[in-house]
């Protein structure tokens, strides 16, 4: 699975990108979440507030409810800022 | 049309496009957004959009085919700047034409709406006080909600 940080999601888990294979029991943006908090310090600190992040699955906005699987890209950012 | 692009832009010149060869056009509607020099109180001396490659196109097609899909109009554009710029920088463009003055209104201040909570940007601001990330702003938010209420009401 493609996983991908944006902004100070980004800062936090300290990797902008990485390739990583979640366990079997990962089925959902959630879960991902949940498995990720485990991987490093950072990653636990990125998401300590759930509330505030925002979530794509192969690059369309998502809920956390969503399911992933292993071809897919996942991104994580904060609400956008553009325009 | 959709340009994602770390280049300036010439305003003139790109709205001179939505109308350039086509009599049919009755008006033109165009918003560009600068790099403001106050956040709040304070100073700021750049900007730096980051941006989702990939998503960003993909996500600024579907706002462009969503307001072709609500009005009868002939062009439209968003163009949207990434990387660093600084205060009184062009960073977003969006713009309209359509044989009346409505549909391009409209077109117009819908584009921006659906942009600011739709496409993948993030700006980071630097200021004398170090680097911040912008927050989403609620009202931003509203801004969208109203065109889906009026979906409601239609």
């Amino acid at each position: 699975m493609k996983i991908l940080y944006f902004s100070w999601v980004r800062d936090k888990t300290g990797v902008s990108n990485e390739e990583l294979t979640p366990p079997v029991s990962v089925t959902t943006v959630e879960s991902l979440i949940d498995w990720l908090k485990e991987q490093s310090a950072g990653h636990a600190q990125a998401f300590t507030d759930v509330s505030v992040i925002r979530a794509a699955v192969n690059q369309e906005h998502v809920k956390l409810q969503h399911p992933v699987g292993p071809d897919d890209e996942v991104a994580f950012f904060p609400p956008v800022t553009g325009g | 049309m959709i340009r994602v692009q770390r280049e300036d832009f010439d305003f003139g010149q790109e709205v001179a496009a939505l109308s350039a060869g086509n009599k049919g056009v009755g008006g033109v509607c165009a918003f560009s957004g600068l790099v403001r020099e106050m956040a709040g109180e304070t100073e700021i001396s750049a900007m730096t959009l980051e941006h989702y490659p990939g998503m960003t196109e993909k996500a600024l097609a579907e706002i462009e085919a969503e307001a072709q899909t609500r009005w009868p109009l002939e062009k439209t554009l968003i163009i949207h700047r990434y990387g660093r710029l600084e205060p009184g920088d062009q960073i977003v463009l969006v713009a309209a034409s359509s044989a009346h003055r409505d549909a391009a209104f409209d077109a117009c201040r819908f584009l921006i709406d659906w942009l600011k909570t739709e496409a993948p940007f993030w700006k980071l601001e630097e200021s004398e006080k170090g680097a911040s990330w912008v927050e989403a702003k609620d009202s931003d938010t509203q801004a969208q909600a109203r065109w889906l209420e009026k979906d409601q009401e239609d």
